[in-house]
This record gives structure tokens, C-alpha cells and sequence, in this order.
């Protein structure tokens, strides 16, 4: 299965900072939720992005980005060639809905059509133990908010993908990006705090130079194994991934400026993955960014 | 290597599941649940012998060591068996919900000398165990005051029917969320030995408490306060915090940082006077394996650890997590 069609922005713009995600704060993440309370917030912060010269938002399927797809649709002239990644599913939403519902019940919850009735796709899903049906069904649920927006990559969460690695079911894998690709015409990707193991299992299972989202940091935070493993793994040139470097600030940590030359180091990193909540910090990541790190637009 | 079995695939079950069978030193050879439908996925996806009666995984597959991750009111039966057959045992929290059985499994495991854990990971978060060492090096003086508290979204409707929503099941928002609460507080500062005032409060549920807030005395005579709620909505996810008030500052630890307030600086730590913060990315091992935390991994490590070398006390053993039992039961006997 080979996987470099699609050409990725070195620059993709995320979304934490718009949902209360701070990995170094939960003080700042509550200020966060206040000042991104209202969605116009978000669009403003998205439009500022845009007119700076970025092109792609990599976004968790929360039920909010739902309202922010509808904005976009209904301004084709700003977003009409604008990117999103999806990265589902939001996992606490399914966790929340486990501990109340248990599995069963949360899957339930969130199939599509009646879970109990043979005359719904999920329903003969779930009464056959179908797999392979009951993920197709979910990533359609989760890709309905899209529908009319460009969607070139989808992205599994890490929480799954890890969970998936550490099982040893690295076929689900496959049938993602099998999936992805028939139905949506896009290229699978996957988030993961254990990016050498992915690098491996991808090779082994035949996902040619996959699109990889992982933390890259030179302090190791959200690093498993080692820095130098990981450091290894990007110069390589026997180990053909596509790397999105995420937390090069090592949630906040690491001062722009060092983080970012520190990604410079590796050609292979094709994006930088990075959220920022005003036009400034957004300017500083940008011009940091193009000035090290190589990436997509040179290749 | 350390042959490994599960029984129990719900949301930690599974977790511990893929952690175990990514360690290097571990054969995980086996899992139980009641559920076919999940059963079938390692059939069809994984290594794993797959049961449905966990004796019979126990006699077939013989184990070195099981994690139990059934619902609470199975714990007792299902580890009491476990430790019959020799079988070194990671138990979900809390450890049971009857007291009694609490006590018998500590016992037991004792007099078998097998090594025991209880999954009170909190115990392996970096802020967590800072706190514990400047606590204990004195950093602030003579404690005065702790507040302890957990929010998170878990019961936000009038509905619900899962075992977790029934108190004689182990479910309540007193042994879910709080538990892990007073686990923290034994850890840092001490045991947790009564309570006065306690409210428990239903919010949603009807047969369980949503809320809990105490006065929680401890054996060294230091006292606070408990407040737990897992129906609250403005919490992304289970946050827990901690803070503890001495004569000479104050420390606030939750998940992601340590601050400390000093009174006067202190060199040996390298603290300033005012306001210090240490982040979690200074405060984190690196592991080999991360799925949703480091923490995860680190108890696990340390659990596998401590079968390899018979560690049988340790910090997360049976008889620490007997402790928050026994408080829980203080708390449901003071409402």
C-alpha cells in the first residue's frame, strides 16, 4: 500500500489550544475554554492562520468543529481550497461514555442506526461481530461533519493507535488505510507517542512511507524509548516514514526558537504541527518554521 | 520472561492489556471476559487464549502473575483465587468493596509471601511523587491544612446502568474517583484514619453518590479536605489536584505541574522566594511503551519489577491500598 500522493503543508495549524488542551497547565487550559467559548473565537484565530499563509487545520472530530465546518462551507471563497486533517476519534468522549456505559453500551451509543436491529448496516455490523464494518461505520460517522471540505489526510488518534500497537492487532491498521482511501479518497495517518514502533509495524504489515504525527522534542517529552532512538529513526535513510513533528515545544517547555532549529536537523520531518492562540504567536511559529525546517513545499 | 494473564477487558483492562503485551520481559498468554463480542477481537486479531471462566485460564495457562480489571464487586473471589493458586496479582482500584475481603486478600497474599499491586497510578506521576519528597524533606514547615479534590464529566444525565452506577457493584463516585484522592493523600502525607461531615450527594445517579466532600483527619494528626465530583462538566477529563498549606509556603500539585510557594527561598532546592512552578516534562521518566500516559507504563514496570524480584512490599502493594478501603468505609459510615 503505498502512500505519497497527497502533498502536505509544512506548516499545519492545530487545535488544542481552542479546547482547553494544555499538557502543562489545566490552569491555562481553563482560560483557554473561556476565551475559545464562543465559536466565532475559533474562526477568528482560523482566519488570522489563513491570512498568514496557512493552508491546512488538523482538528480532534469534537462536535464544535462540526459548527466550524459549516462556517468554511458557507465561506468558499477564504476556505474553498482550505485542508483539514481529521483525527479521530475524540477519545474521551467514547472513555466518558465507557466508564458510564460500559464497551458495549458506549459502541452502541455511538453506531450509527440501530445497533440492536438486523435492518441497519451497524446493527448486522454489531450481530455478526462484523470488525471490520463497525470501524467503517464509525470513521463515517465521525466524516460526516467534513462532507464538502477537503479532507486529504485522517488521521487515528493516539490513544487508539498505541492501544493497537501495544494489543499487537496491527491489521486494523491496514484496514484503516484501506478504508480511508476507498471511501474518501485520502491518505491514512496516525498519531503515536511510540513512533519508532509505528515506523516498524507499518513496514511490516506493507503501509509504504506513512504519514507518522508524533512527538518530536529534543527534551524527550512524549517520547517513548529514547531521544537518540527517535533521532535514529529520522535520519535513517532505510526507515522511509512521512513525520509530522508535534510538541516541538514539548508543551511549552522549550523556548520557539531553539524547538524549531532543533527540527531543521532532521530533512526527512515534512510538517510542523502547531497551535498558537494569537496572530503573533502564530507569526513568530510561521516565520521559525519556514526559515528551518525544510519540508514539503521543497521537495 | 514473565508469563502474564488479564482478566477483565473493560476500559483499564484493555489498557494494562496493551501495556503488558508491549513489555519486553512479559509473555502476556491469556484473557477472560464475560463478553464474547470482545473475546472474538483477540480471536480474531490477537495471540492471546481467550476464556470466559478465569479458573480455567488460571489451570490451563499458569500464569506468574494476573491483573484482575473486572468490576469492583468481583475483586475479592477472583484475586482470592488467584493468590490460592500462587499467582502474584495487579488488582484494579479499589481493592474490594466490603472491607472484610480487603483485609482477607492482604492477609493471604502475605502469608503466601506473593507480590501484590493495586492500580492507584497517580502514585507514578512525577508532580505527584515531587510533592511527596519536598513534603517530606520539610520544605514548607509544620503543615497545617490539605485540600484534595477530583472533578471530571463521568455522570452528566439522569441515566445510566453500567456497574459503575450501582454502590453493592463498587460503583459511586466514592470508590471510582475518590478513592484515588485519599490514595494520594496517604502517599504524600499520610494515612487517612477518620472523617467528620462527610456529604455524599447525589447529582444524577439514584443508587450512588456523584459528589463527595469531607473532613479528613490523618494518623499524624493533620487534617483537610475532601471534595470530589465526577459530574462536572467544565473538566475536559478526571483532574485531580492537591494542595498542602505549611508555616513556611504552600505546594499545589496536579497532574501536569508542582508549584511552590516559599516564604523564604531555599537553595538546596534551587527555589526562589514567591511562586516556583515545575512542569511535568521535567518531572517524567522516559518509558519504553506509552499508551495515554507515562504513568501507565510506570506501573506496570514496577509491578513486573517487583514479580522479578519478589518485591512483595512495595508502594503500590495490597496492604497500602488497604488503607484507602478502610477509609472509604470511615467515609460511608460517617453520611
Amino acid at each position: 500500500m503505498t502512500n505519497n500522493i497527497v502533498k502536505m503543508d509544512k506548516i499545519i495549524f492545530g487545535d488544542n489550544q481552542f479546547f482547553a488542551v494544555n499538557h502543562l497547565s489545566d490552569e491555562k487550559s481553563r482560560a483557554q475554554a473561556i476565551r475559545f467559548k464562543e465559536n466565532s473565537a475559533i474562526i477568528e484565530v482560523l482566519n488570522q492562520a489563513r491570512e498568514l499563509g496557512v493552508n491546512t487545520f488538523m482538528c480532534t472530530t469534537y462536535d464544535r468543529i462540526g459548527d466550524i465546518c459549516n462556517y468554511m462551507r458557507d465561506n468558499p471563497k477564504e476556505f474553498g481550497e482550505f485542508n483539514i486533517f481529521p483525527c479521530m476519534p475524540y477519545a474521551h468522549k467514547y472513555a466518558n461514555a465507557v466508564t458510564d456505559l460500559g464497551i458495549l453500551g458506549a459502541l452502541k451509543a455511538y453506531m450509527p442506526g440501530n445497533a440492536l436491529s438486523v435492518a441497519t448496516k451497524g446493527g448486522m455490523a454489531f450481530l455478526q461481530k462484523d470488525y471490520t464494518a463497525m470501524m467503517e461505520l464509525l470513521v463515517d460517522s465521525e466524516m460526516k461533519m467534513f462532507k464538502g471540505i477537503k479532507t486529504p489526510v485522517i488521521f487515528l488518534q493516539n490513544v487508539l493507535v498505541d492501544l493497537i500497537i501495544g494489543l499487537g492487532m496491527q491489521e486494523v491498521f491496514l484496514a484503516f488505510a484501506k478504508y480511508v482511501k476507498k471511501r474518501y479518497d485520502a491518505q491514512p495517518g496516525f498519531i503515536t507517542m511510540n513512533m519508532c514502533k509505528m515506523v516498524d509495524i507499518c513496514e511490516e504489515i506493507g503501509i509504504e512511507n506513512p504519514i507518522i504525527c508524533a512527538s518530536i522534542n529534543k527534551i524527550g517529552f512524549r517520547v517513548s524509548g529514547s531521544v537518540e532512538d527517535y533521532e535514529n529513526y529520522l535520519t535513517n535513510p532505510d526507515k522511509k516514514f512521512r513525520p509530522i513533528a508535534m510538541q516541538v515545544l514539548a508543551a511549552g517547555a522549550l523556548k520557539p526558537k531553539e524547538a524549531i532549529e532543533y527540527i531543521g536537523k532532521f530533512s526527512k520531518i515534512e510538517s510542523v504541527l502547531f497551535g498558537a492562540s494569537s496572530k503573533g504567536h502564530i507569526q513568530e511559529n510561521i516565520k521559525l518554521i519556514e526559515a528551518n525546517v525544510l519540508g514539503a513545499s521543497f521537495k | 520472561m514473565i508469563k502474564a494473564s488479564i482478566v477483565g477487558l473493560g476500559k483499564m483492562g484493555l489498557s494494562h492489556c496493551s501495556i503488558l503485551n508491549a513489555h519486553p520481559e512479559v509473555d502476556l498468554v491469556s484473557v477472560c471476559d464475560s463478553s464474547s463480542f470482545l473475546l472474538d477481537v483477540f480471536n480474531k486479531y490477537g495471540k492471546q487464549k481467550t476464556y470466559s471462566d478465569y479458573k480455567k485460564m488460571i489451570l490451563e495457562t499458569n500464569p506468574d502473575c494476573i491483573v484482575v480489571s473486572t468490576p469492583t464487586k468481583f475483586h475479592a473471589e477472583m484475586v482470592l483465587y488467584a493468590l490460592d493458586k500462587g499467582i502474584n496479582v495487579f488488582c484494579e482500584k479499589p481493592l474490594s468493596i466490603k472491607l472484610g475481603d480487603s483485609i482477607k486478600m492482604v492477609d493471604i497474599a502475605e502469608k503466601k509471601g506473593l507480590v501484590t499491586h493495586v492500580g492507584y497510578h497517580n502514585r507514578f506521576v512525577g508532580t505527584f511523587i515531587e510533592m511527596k519528597r519536598l513534603i517530606e524533606k520539610g520544605i514548607i514547615g509544620e503543615l497545617h491544612h490539605f485540600n484534595g479534590s477530583s472533578h471530571g464529566p463521568v455522570v452528566l444525565k439522569e441515566k445510566g446502568s453500567s456497574w459503575r452506577s450501582d454502590s453493592s457493584e463498587g460503583g459511586g463516585c466514592l470508590f471510582d474517583y475518590a478513592s484515588h484522592v485519599l490514595n494520594l493523600i496517604h502517599f504524600i502525607l499520610d494515612k487517612p484514619v477518620n472523617a467528620r461531615g462527610t456529604l455524599l450527594k447525589n447529582i444524577f445517579s439514584h443508587k450512588v453518590e456523584d459528589s463527595v466532600y469531607s473532613s479528613i483527619i490523618l494518623a499524624n494528626g493533620l487534617s483537610g479536605q475532601l471534595a470530589v465530583n465526577w459530574s462536572d462538566e467544565t473538566y475536559r477529563k478526571m483532574t485531580i489536584s492537591i494542595e498542602i498549606e505549611g508555616k513556611k509556603g504552600k505546594m499545589v500539585a496536579d497532574a501536569t505541574e508542582l508549584k511552590i510557594y516559599l516564604k523564604e527561598p531555599d537553595s538546596t532546592e534551587n527555589l526562589v522566594k514567591g511562586w516556583n512552578i515545575k512542569y511535568i516534562t521535567d518531572l517524567t521518566p522516559l518509558v519504553n511503551f506509552n499508551l495515554r500516559g507515562e504513568e501507565f507504563s510506570s506501573q506496570i514496570d514496577y509491578f513486573i519489577d517487583s514479580v522479578k524480584g519478589n518485591r512483595v512490599e512495595n508502594l503500590a502493594s495490597f496492604k497500602e491500598a488497604l488503607v484507602t478501603d478502610t477509609i472509604i468505609d470511615v467515609l460511608n459510615n460517617d453520611k
